[in-house]
């Protein structure tokens, strides 16, 4: 186990947050880019 | 072969997906394995394990000035060249180039509390990157607020140079004005070694994975606006008919 000491709060914290936003960011990319994906290929299997 | 043909969007969607699983692979093992690595380093005799918030504060900063001057000289390409691509990668960019801001500013304040005794400070660097943030925001809500995408892309594209005088601000700010709480550059190829090579390492492979993430996510964002441009396309045409 590692030891954070009397700062784990702020490591923990600060790898939390980020790795949490870093996370959303890519989740909502690949959902975005998924959705436009699918609705192109309705689009152009409609034409 | 010229860097226009991927103005093109064909050959951009044809060359981006080419590449992109190889991007996305190298983003992930560098990322992961440098943060890992950053994470097991040991602590600072001064700044006790706090030291391990560099691997997230150091590339996030780096990146977040990075992607605005991406977004600056793909703006130029725009009003210089209208390259639609050029615009929509501008475009693209600025959610992530947000994110990895806020990562900054968050990192910074969590790791300047117990280092400094305070959560913020008016620091030239501080409020510049916080302006920075601020203009972000502003150019995302602006492409959304208009609905011709080419008077966007001119609009957006101007904002982005005015906002380029803070993205050099957060950059070079602690270097003409003296007062202020944050160090100067933790690395630095003029002034020698400034950092213990057991979180140089880390840090370099951290600040490549993060570059590599940056474009990985450019890419699929690009694409993703590529593909809603031509369904709009699409619809218009379908509409006329």
């Amino acid at each position: 186990m590692i030891e954070l000491g009397k700062y784990a709060g702020a490591v923990i914290g600060a790898y939390g947050l980020s790795l949490a936003l870093l996370g959303g960011l890519i989740w909502q990319t690949l959902a975005a880019n998924a959705r436009a994906r699918h609705a192109l290929e309705r689009q152009e299997s409609r034409g | 072969m010229s860097i226009w043909e991927y103005a093109n969007p064909v050959k951009f969607m044809r060359t981006s997906g080419a590449i992109l699983p190889w991007v996305v692979a190298g983003a992930a093992v560098c990322t992961v394995t440098g943060l890992v690595w950053g994470f097991l380093t040991p602590d600072d005799f001064r700044q006790g394990s706090t030291v391990k918030i560099v691997f997230l504060h150091v590339p996030a900063a780096m990146m977040a000035i990075n992607i605005w001057v991406m977004m600056l000289v793909a703006s130029l390409i725009w009003l210089i060249r209208r390259h639609h691509v050029s615009a929509l990668a501008a475009k693209a960019a600025a959610p992530i180039g947000a994110v990895m801001t806020l990562i900054g500013l968050i990192t910074g304040a969590v790791w300047g509390q117990p280092m400094w005794g305070t959560w913020w400070e008016w620091d030239p660097r501080l409020t510049s990157f916080l302006i920075l943030f601020l203009f972000y925001i502003g150019y995302i809500a602006l492409w959304s607020a208009i609905e011709d995408p080419d008077s966007a892309a001119d609009l957006t594209a101007v904002l982005c140079l005015v906002g380029s005088v803070f993205a050099l601000l957060s950059r070079y700010a602690v270097f003409f004005w003296n007062q202020g709480l944050h160090q100067g550059a933790s690395l630095s190829v003029q002034s020698g070694e400034r950092m213990s090579a057991v979180y140089r390492y880390p840090l370099y492979l951290t600040m490549l994975g993060f570059g590599l993430l940056f474009l990985s996510l450019l890419l699929i964002r690009t694409r993703t606006e590529i593909r809603r441009r031509r369904l709009a396309a699409l619809q218009a045409r379908e509409m006329r008919a």
